[in-house]
């Protein structure tokens, strides 16, 4: 805390570029991004021929990235006070009606060999099935005023179901070639890959969202106080539909980007993405109670867990230590939220 | 007197069986402080919730500036220049005090990045740090949460931002309730301040000595009706307590 103390405001006319208020949210990200570099530190230490390798660092990231995209729709969700469970089953549910809307637009039902017109249209049925899931979330927690736990716990059965149903079960394995050797393992710039590079430009434009427009504050005022936000004229119930719908949409993308990466619709791999999302968000500083959080902080958070388990692979520990791990970490960062709160309003 | 810039006439609300007003009156002028008293269930709170449009009342009729005006919601409420002050619930805690000044009234930046909804944080902090210096109210730091500072700061930030965006009415439920002895001076002189600028304030106080220091003048409600006007530099707490309990009624104020 030196450097705020050291950076007391001061009272002079000119304002200041970077608010406290940032600069405190982000304090909460300086511990985090800390202990992330710790945890890599630490491993490179015990290992250092086989921590810092092109390999594992493209690996990382390329596993992180699906969830990250889920993740940085979660934070907005989860800054609004509210919870989406359903992400990973729209995420399932989107890569299945894209997968089968490309087969049957291809020859003989096997969509291998088809072509960018094709895959196009595949994206666009991804992002508007997800986009549906999101509207529905979002007008029922909105307008029907159900807890968003229960709407997109319902969501999160119904989605997997939906998909299920659509396939019979079993999974849909005819991808396009093209959308698997490009999105799904092409890299640009020789070593970056493209998955990476999709999900980066969806987290920053996220993080534009949020932090810079309207659309952002109105989802810190309706997190900190939907009282108040909807007293100053702010369409609440709306906004609250809008947040929804986006974090839909982005598990749509997510959907398309596992659907290119895996080359089949992954069925039972998803029952736990939403909890993973939830967790790198809140490890990333975004209060459960909703009014704060970043999309920088859900970055590092997001990498958390899979530093963690790359680590442990590593170095040999046994990997189920891995979520005991990011168990204890994460209680931790919810008890010095609540504890930060607590300081705060006992004034 | 001048003529009324804000004239409620018999307004009337049920709840259920519950008669909140029956035919309560009210007027106020520009430049004017006028303090709005009763026991509790009066209907005080019922009334400034009419006026401010966040209740419709059941019959009855409110003129704005001599014409008759609905206010199906505050939305329409502070597009007319009318504007509220809770007691409670006013503010976002986790946003700054700039934040808080212009929610639901951002400035945009201009061009493109403006259209795609970006803000224009150092201008609104600008005309924050100005309107907070012109209405005297004193933060240490503009750039704290609000919900860090104390509750006294907290409130005044919150009349801040009803006087800043009001062109005519201001409605003041118990805005002093929850401050201390200094804080409770700043917001009567931020009152004093906005009625000098020509603009109506309402006041809801249960603190008669603050209603007679503050007010022009003080009209009491009791049982959903007005009972007593007085002109607060020619009345005494007897009297308004008097009014206030039905020991004194004027024929003619209803």
């Amino acid at each position: 805390m030196t450097s705020t103390v050291a950076e007391k405001p001061t009272e002079d006319d000119t304002p200041r570029r970077r608010p406290l208020r940032l600069r405190l949210a982000s304090a909460n990200t300086l511990w985090i991004s800390l202990v992330l570099l710790a945890l890599i530190a630490v491993f490179a230490a015990i290992n250092p021929g086989a921590v810092l390798t092109l390999f594992n660092l493209q690996t990382t990231l390329i596993e992180t990235s699906v969830l990250l995209v889920l993740a940085v729709g979660m934070t907005f969700v989860i800054i609004t006070s509210g919870i989406d469970l359903s992400v990973g089953s729209v995420l399932v549910f989107s890569g299945i009606t894209s997968a089968l809307v490309m087969n049957a637009m291809s020859p003989g039902g096997d969509s291998t060999g088809a072509g960018w017109g094709v895959i196009t249209v595949g994206l666009l049925v991804a992002l508007v099935s997800g986009a549906a899931w999101g509207l529905l979330n979002g007008i029922l927690v909105a307008k029907a005023k159900i807890p968003p736990l229960i709407v997109t716990l319902g969501s999160f059965g119904a989605a997997l179901g939906a998909g299920e149903l659509l396939t019979g079960g079993s999974d849909v394995r005819t991808v396009p070639d093209a959308l698997a050797t490009t999105l799904g393992s092409g890299t640009s710039f020789g070593v970056v890959p493209n998955l990476v590079i999709l999900a980066a430009v969806v987290t920053a434009v996220g993080a534009w969202l949020l932090g810079t427009t309207k659309f952002g504050r109105y989802t810190y005022a309706v997190g900190s106080n939907e009282v108040a936000a909807r007293r100053t004229g702010i369409a609440v119930t709306r906004h609250l539909v809008l947040v929804y719908l986006l974090t839909g949409v982005l598990a749509g993308l997510a959907g398309f980007m596992s659907l290119a990466y895996f080359r089949t619709t992954t069925l039972t791999s998803h029952s736990t993405d939403n909890l993973n999302a939830i967790a790198g968000v809140v490890l990333g500083g975004t209060s459960l109670f909703g009014g704060v959080g970043s999309i920088i902080g859900t970055v590092v958070g997001v990498f958390i867990p899979a530093v963690l388990q790359k680590g442990f692979v590593i170095i040999g520990v046994n990997v189920y230590w891995q979520p005991i791990a990011v168990a204890i970490v994460l209680v931790a960062a919810v008890w010095f939220d609540q504890a930060r709160r607590r300081a705060r309003n006992s004034r | 007197m001048s003529s009324p810039l804000l004239q409620a006439r018999s307004l009337v609300k049920h709840y259920g069986s519950v008669e909140a007003l029956r035919g309560a009156s009210f007027e106020v002028s520009a430049g004017e402080v006028v303090s709005l008293i009763g026991d509790n269930g009066a209907g005080k709170s019922t009334f400034i919730k009419c006026l401010s449009g966040a209740e419709q009342p059941d019959s009855g009729e409110i003129l704005l500036g001599g014409e008759q005006v609905r206010l199906d919601s505050p939305t329409t409420a502070r597009a007319l220049g009318i504007e509220t002050v809770y007691q409670d619930l006013a503010v976002a805690p986790d946003l700054d005090p700039a934040a808080n000044l212009f929610l639901g009234r951002e400035l945009k930046r201009r061009g493109l990045l403006g259209a795609l909804g970006m803000l224009d944080k150092a201008e609104m902090r600008r005309r924050a740090r100005a309107e907070f210096s012109r209405l005297g109210v004193n933060l240490q730091s503009l750039d704290v949460p609000i919900g860090a500072l104390s509750g006294g700061q907290r409130q005044s930030v919150a009349v801040a931002r009803s006087v800043v965006w009001a062109s005519k009415v201001v409605f003041m439920d118990e805005p002093t309730a929850a401050l201390g002895v200094v804080q409770r001076e700043r917001v009567l002189d931020v009152i004093r301040k906005v009625r000098d600028q020509g603009i109506a304030v309402v006041l809801i106080s249960h603190n008669m000595p603050e209603v007679l220091s503050v007010s022009d003048r003080v009209e009491v409600l009791r049982l959903g009706r007005r009972v007593a006007r007085f002109k607060a530099a020619e009345t005494s707490l007897e009297e308004l307590v008097g009014a206030m309990t039905g020991a004194l009624v004027q024929e003619d104020a209803a």
